[in-house]
């Protein structure tokens, strides 16, 4: 049965295959292809999630070599959920995709290179959640990566290679620390298996493991865009087309902080660099929200709170207590999803209103109630509004920084309140720009300067310097494909879902943070032969 | 667990490698930066080999399987495989990289990494930057039409140039036919090598 696991990384990747070889021929049937696949992996997540909630770690000893010598793949509760609501995720995007292509047809491109490399992507996700050992974590990364080069610079436009140069620098440099890492901890330890290095780190020299502990935390910081080290996403981000910066909002950061969370309990559960972490989170998250409140354009102003509300999730890493993970794994997949949501919508919007610069929107409100309603409801999510998810999940990390009491715990208590009420801030000014603005005042977009909006906002010539600078922007359109709006609505209707199930998935975030304090269950299921060795 | 063993050439020459890789990276140029990556990737592997212990025999089990002095010689592979891994994964950034350097030298005319206009836009005040643009648009096109206009006067020149040979020597010589083939030998670095080249240019 565990046979399955496997599967979820090489049926995209040999989809991928097939579709390469395929080229631009046959359009439908990739198209189905696609799905299927990504259906198939959201339904493999779906029954490693019930097995491994019922059953404990599920293990696939690849090759059928015992876990020090060979592959290990695990799914455990957070491994698990990970995968089930990225594959859910995934799925929804491709569908955008598929509706946005459909609609454009006059560019060939997407087929070719956006369904195989956007199926890749999907492997290396699958394989970093799955990885049951640190360097397969680091090969699932770099497939992950490789074929995020190739997303971000789609279609190699001036601005989009610019902005992937500086993505594809950054990450690269992580990657070289990772390795680096790997090489420490090989080197003092002998092992690369996570399941190992668990019971081995625990005997080494404290200067040996501290070193081994920061150069993983860099790395994995670098992914998930923590405070010092996420200059990189909101310069690289906005530029690429809305279906990859949904994906890649709401999955690839989120790599980081799944790293982050298994070193911190499996390979170094002592929290010796918990006040890092805590001063690391606080500076995310108001530097964070802070950037996106000055900004203009919504694709950017959602990439700086990606920044912030990653500041929370390491908020939860840092604390380290049962509530506090359990917290921190409830918020990560209502980030996923909403985070996601939103980029879709913004994809709307660009598609509706002719971009996304707030200088140039407004009257959606009026002229696209439907697209209002969904940047709606994700907005107010991703501020913290009761009764939805992100306030459960803010909720639960403020109570247990309450329950830790320290005094830098009790400042970020404080900091996620101004934070979740400064997003709120920034969602409102861009409903109110682009949603509730007169439409009249406002120039349409390419139409030439028609002087200042109602409340000034429009300089002069604004119109027309952007309209020159930017080849990317489409004209706007009456109608939009329904497949786009579809799976718009399948996004935000996951996310309110979270809060429907809310107790159920709180429970069960509880249970994955249960077992990832608990690493001795880990261990056991990787390696059953070895019980008590250190 | 095992005590870190390697030799100290490897560790300061992967340490060296690093360092230059590194410098490299902070550079604007794209093909430095493909040089520091390699040059960073290459000292990571170092490090790595490093990480496998001291060297030895080479890891292969046939006979000597349960001989355990004989697998005690040998050298650890595992970090190799890394290595190897590493390097597959280098060559493909580092390819991609420069595929992104060719195009960004063909946009833009050189492979530099460019400021991200929208966060000086963001951070610097926007009436000041688009009064800047505009001036250095309007700069560039006084300089273009200059220069588009002295191309042209040199195109012509150049051919009033050639009309004024081929007279010269079609008086001088009657036999036309012949022209070419002497032209074509005596003229051929100035002449028919300026216009095309400046054809190719006005054009």
């Amino acid at each position: 049965m565990n046979q399955l696991m496997p599967l979820a990384v090489l049926l995209p990747l040999l989809a991928a295959g097939v579709k390469i070889t395929l080229g631009p021929r046959r359009p439908g049937v990739q198209r189905v292809i696609s799905v299927t696949v990504l259906a198939a992996v959201l339904a493999i997540a779906v029954v490693l999630l019930v097995r491994a909630d019922r059953d404990g770690p599920q293990v696939a000893q690849l090759g059928g070599w015992p876990a020090p010598v060979g592959i290990t793949l695990v799914a455990d509760r957070l491994s698990a959920l990970m995968l089930t609501v990225s594959a859910a995720v995934t799925l929804c995007v491709m569908i955008y995709a598929i509706g946005q292509d459909m609609a454009d047809r006059e560019r060939p491109g997407p087929l070719s290179v956006f369904h195989p490399t956007y199926l890749l992507l999907l492997a290396g996700v699958a394989d970093s959640f799955l990885a049951g050992d640190l360097f397969n974590l680091f090969v699932g990364f770099e497939i992950m990566l490789m074929a995020s080069y190739v997303l971000i610079t789609l279609g190699g436009t001036a601005t989009r290679v610019r902005a992937g140069t500086t993505y594809i620098v950054v990450a690269l440099l992580s990657s070289m620390l990772f390795l680096i890492a790997i090489g420490v901890l090989y080197g003092a330890t002998g092992t690369v298996n996570l399941a190992q290095l668990s019971e081995r780190i625990a005997v080494l020299p404290s200067g040996v493991a501290l070193t081994a502990e920061v150069m993983l935390l860099t790395a994995f910081g670098i992914k998930a865009a923590v405070f010092p080290l996420s200059m990189w996403l909101p310069d690289s981000y906005p530029t690429a087309p809305a279906p990859v910066t949904a994906v890649f909002a709401g999955l690839l950061t989120k790599l980081g902080v799944y790293g982050m969370l298994r070193a911190e309990t499996l390979l170094f559960p002592d929290g010796r660099l918990r006040t890092l972490l805590l001063v690391a989170a606080l500076l995310s998250m108001l530097v964070g929200v802070l950037g996106a409140m000055v900004q203009t354009d919504i694709k950017r102003l959602l990439s700086f709170t990606l920044v912030s509300h990653i500041g929370y999730l390491v908020f939860g890493v840092a604390l380290g207590t049962l509530d506090a993970i359990t917290a921190a794994v409830f918020y990560v997949l209502h980030h996923i999803t909403i985070q996601t949501a939103l980029f879709l919508v913004t994809g709307l919007v660009e598609r509706r209103g002719g971009g996304t610069s707030l200088h140039r929107l407004g009257g959606l409100a009026r002229t696209a109630p439907l697209v209002g309603v969904l940047f709606f409801v994700p907005a107010m999510n991703l501020g913290g509004i009761p009764p939805m998810s992100g306030f459960l999940g803010k909720l639960g990390l403020l109570r247990a920084g309450l329950a830790d009491g320290g005094p830098l715990a009790l400042v970020l208590v404080g900091a996620g309140v101004v934070t979740s009420l400064l997003t709120l801030y920034a969602l409102v000014k861009v409903w109110n720009q682009a949603f509730w603005r007169s439409p009249g005042g406002v120039a349409p977009a390419g139409a030439g300067p028609a002087g200042t909006g109602p409340d000034g906002a429009v300089p002069e010539d604004a119109a027309s310097e952007d309209a020159e600078g930017e080849e990317e922007t489409a004209p706007p359109t009456a109608r939009l494909p329904a497949a786009m709006v579809g799976a718009t609505i399948a996004m935000v209707a996951l996310s309110l879902a979270y809060t429907v199930v809310g107790g159920p998935l709180v429970a069960l975030s509880g249970r994955a943070a249960a077992e990832l304090l608990q690493p001795q269950g880990y261990v056991q299921a990787v390696r059953p032969m070895t019980p008590g060795r250190s | 667990m095992s005590q870190v063993t390697g030799t100290v050439v490897l560790a300061v020459g992967g340490g060296a490698l690093v360092a230059a890789g590194v410098t490299l990276l902070l550079e604007r140029s794209m093909v430095r930066l493909v040089v520091g990556l390699l040059m960073l990737g290459n000292g990571v592997n170092l490090l790595l080999l490093t990480g496998g212990g001291p060297a030895g025999g080479a890891p292969i089990l046939t006979d000597g399987l349960y001989k355990v002095s004989r697998i005690r010689a040998m050298n650890d592979p595992l970090p190799q495989v890394m290595i190897l891994t590493a390097i597959v994964i280098a060559l493909a950034s580092a390819a991609f990289l420069l595929s992104i350097a060719y195009r960004a030298a063909r946009l833009s005319g050189d492979d530099e990494v460019r400021d991200d206009v929208e966060d000086r836009r963001v951070s610097g005040g926007d009436d000041e930057l688009r009064a800047r643009i505009r001036e250095q648009r309007r700069e560039f096109r006084h300089w273009s039409r200059a220069r588009r206009r002295e191309i042209r006067r040199a195109r012509a020149e150049l051919r009033a140039q050639i009309r004024a040979e081929r007279e010269r020597r079609a008086v001088a010589d009657p036999a036309e036919t012949d022209d070419t083939d002497d032209t074509g030998g005596a003229d051929s670095p100035g002449g028919p090598g300026g216009t095309s080249g400046t054809g190719g240019a006005g054009r």
